[in-house]
């Protein structure tokens, strides 16, 4: 095997999916690394499960070119779900076999080998801290337990690329932070994840590189700083002991708008090194900064400003 | 591994699955398939039987009425288990499980073929356990062991047709509500508007014809000749035409629709 960051698990060009009249998905491109998280961010209705379920073989799609890990998504089906993984938006476990018979029921449909059958399942119990319920059906289940036994029972078979569609929709903060780290977990086993999400803060804490998805189209694409720097807003606080710091400061840095009452002045920055220094430099010793926080614009205003026209027109 | 092991494991798994299914819902079952036909049975053969077995005269022949009922209620015991297959089958495809199989390189035609051969386990099972509990209420059959095999024979193949009709049923109809409704012209309607508790030829001049001529009367009439020692004549050939047939219809109904769902 040749270096594993170079090659590409999923290489789609003009993905185009139409029910009838309504269009899905018109003309999407996507290109993901092995080994990377890639993100698809959007609102409901945006596609974002379409793909999922093109790419995971469910439904075919008119394409240009179309491949997940080296296989024609179309000609090369059944070799496409011998190396994938799918935890879908719904949960796929089985509610009347017990959490232990739900990972030997995936080991079986894989055809492990006997011996690597309950050695696999053990393994992965422990791993997803679900020993202690292993042989209870998931009707007695959190959210959070029934998610982690769906990812399990995708995971019993070592699949290369894994699909999670909308993996911590409807879990709670505490749940949501495992699936995190479980995610995270993942990724550093070398497993290429495609997660989609409604999520900004999920996408920004997870993956490598995010599509912003909107009405079948993507809007935008690049990693969660690249997304962040697309949209104007960065800037600093400086907080002051008095009105005459305050003063002082705004005289020297000739820019950025007072809170008298706060004792706070904005300046626009974008935070990096540089620039900082650069700003301290300018009040140099005299003027007495008490604090100074760094504000980069959150994947919300990226969300916002590139999705906006789309939430404008349907609430009308 | 060649394709035709491949498919006959990953059979075998899903009747696993479908059998410790109906371990855990094994409370559910007994009420549903067996206590329901003895209760039934009790219904008719009690409160009913008497005017019934005397309303019966010559075609009885001086048997009491629980010879002349059991059989129908032992088709009745298979025609119950339509119920369970649909919902589970529905259950299957309308939840999140036969997608996460179709992403898998699973064998296509596995997950019907195991829902099927439980649902013709259950149905054998549940036709044993009520022919013992009318054997318990008075039931004295007359039939030989090759009787015996000739109705082990006929409930297996009516159980197999009726399987695959109700998976079928069970593809098509949208939610799981839906699928249970409508086996009851299977379970309910055609068992009684059959030879299962009169004969046909009793009935009013509109349902007469029907009643003689659809399949659940061949399977009873073959059934019950074979049970009280009756000559069979063409009956059973009959019924096992029918079930050929009806297995027949089902199976390739069942997999249009699990086709057609999973595109």
């Amino acid at each position: 095997m040749t270096n594993l960051k170079t090659r590409t698990a999923v290489s789609v060009n003009g993905l185009r999916k139409t029910y009838g009249e309504k269009v899905v998905l018109d003309g999407v491109d996507l290109s993901i690394g092995e080994g990377e998280v890639f993100a698809l961010l959007g609102p409901n209705g945006a596609g974002k499960t379409t793909i999922v379920r093109i790419l995971s073989t469910l439904i075919p799609a008119d394409a240009r070119t179309a491949s997940v890990m080296g296989h024609d998504l179309r000609r090369e089906a059944a070799a496409v779900r011998n190396v994938i993984g799918v935890t879908g938006q719904f949960s796929a476990v089985d509610n009347w076999l017990t959490g232990e018979e739900n990972l030997l029921l995936m080991g079986r449909l894989l055809h492990l080998p006997a011996t690597e059958l309950r050695t696999r399942a053990a393994q992965l119990l422990e791993l997803f801290d679900l020993v202690d319920v292993a042989r209870q059906t998931p009707a007695t289940y959190s959210g959070g337990m029934k998610r982690r036994l769906d990812i399990a029972m995708t995971l019993m078979g070592r699949p290369r690329l894994i699909f999670l569609d909308e993996p911590t929709t409807g879990l709670d903060p505490r749940s949501r932070h495992t699936m995190w780290l479980l995610i995270r977990d993942l990724r550093a086993e070398g497993i290429t994840i495609l997660l989609t999400t409604q999520y900004l803060e999920e996408a920004d804490q997870l993956a490598d590189r995010i599509a912003v998805l909107d009405r079948g189209h993507i809007v935008a694409e690049g990693t969660p700083e690249e997304l962040k720097r697309r949209v104007p807003g960065a800037h600093i606080r400086l907080r002051f002991a008095d009105v005459a710091s305050l003063d002082e400061a705004a005289r020297e840095l000739r820019e950025g708008t007072r809170d008298d009452e706060k004792l706070v002045l904005r300046v626009p920055n974008d935070g990096g090194i540089r620039s900082l220094r650069e700003v301290l430099a300018r009040l140099g010793d005299d003027v007495a900064v008490e604090g100074l926080s760094i504000h980069t614009p959150d994947l919300d205003d990226v969300f916002f400003a590139l999705t906006g026209n789309a939430s404008k027109e349907k609430s009308q | 591994m060649t394709t035709l092991t491949i498919a006959a494991q990953d059979s075998a798994t899903m009747l696993w699955r479908e059998i410790k299914h109906s371990i855990r819902l094994l409370r559910l079952l007994i009420v549903s398939a067996v206590l329901v036909p003895v209760v039934m049975l009790l219904l008719f053969d009690y409160i009913l039987g008497g005017t019934l077995g005397h309303g019966l005269g010559a075609v009885a022949r001086g048997a009491p009425y629980v010879d002349y009922l059991v059989p129908g209620i032992l088709m009745m015991t298979v025609a119950g288990g339509c119920g369970p297959t649909a919902i589970n089958v529905s259950m299957d495809m309308t939840g999140g499980f036969v997608d996460r199989i179709r992403t898998m390189a699973v064998t296509r035609g596995a997950l019907l073929a195991g829902h099927v051969g439980v649902s013709v386990l259950r149905m054998l099972v549940a036709t044993a356990a009520v022919t013992g509990v009318a054997l318990l209420l008075g039931f004295r059959p007359q039939a030989s062991v090759a009787d015996w095999l000739a109705v082990v024979g006929i409930v297996a193949a009516f159980s197999f047709a009726l399987a695959w009709l109700s998976a079928a049923i069970g593809l098509v109809t949208k939610s799981v509500a839906g699928a249970n409704g409508s086996t009851l012209p299977l379970s309910f309607l055609l068992p009684f508007v059959s030879s299962t508790f009169v004969p046909a030829d009793s009935m009013p001049a509109g349902v007469r014809w029907f009643a003689a001529n659809q399949p659940f009367t061949a399977v009873v009439d073959s059934l019950r000749a074979l049970l009280t020692g009756s000559p069979v004549g063409n009956t059973a050939y009959l019924a096992l035409a029918w079930c050929a047939v009806i297995a027949l219809a089902g199976y390739v109904w069942a997999q249009a629709a699990f086709r057609r769902g999973t595109r």
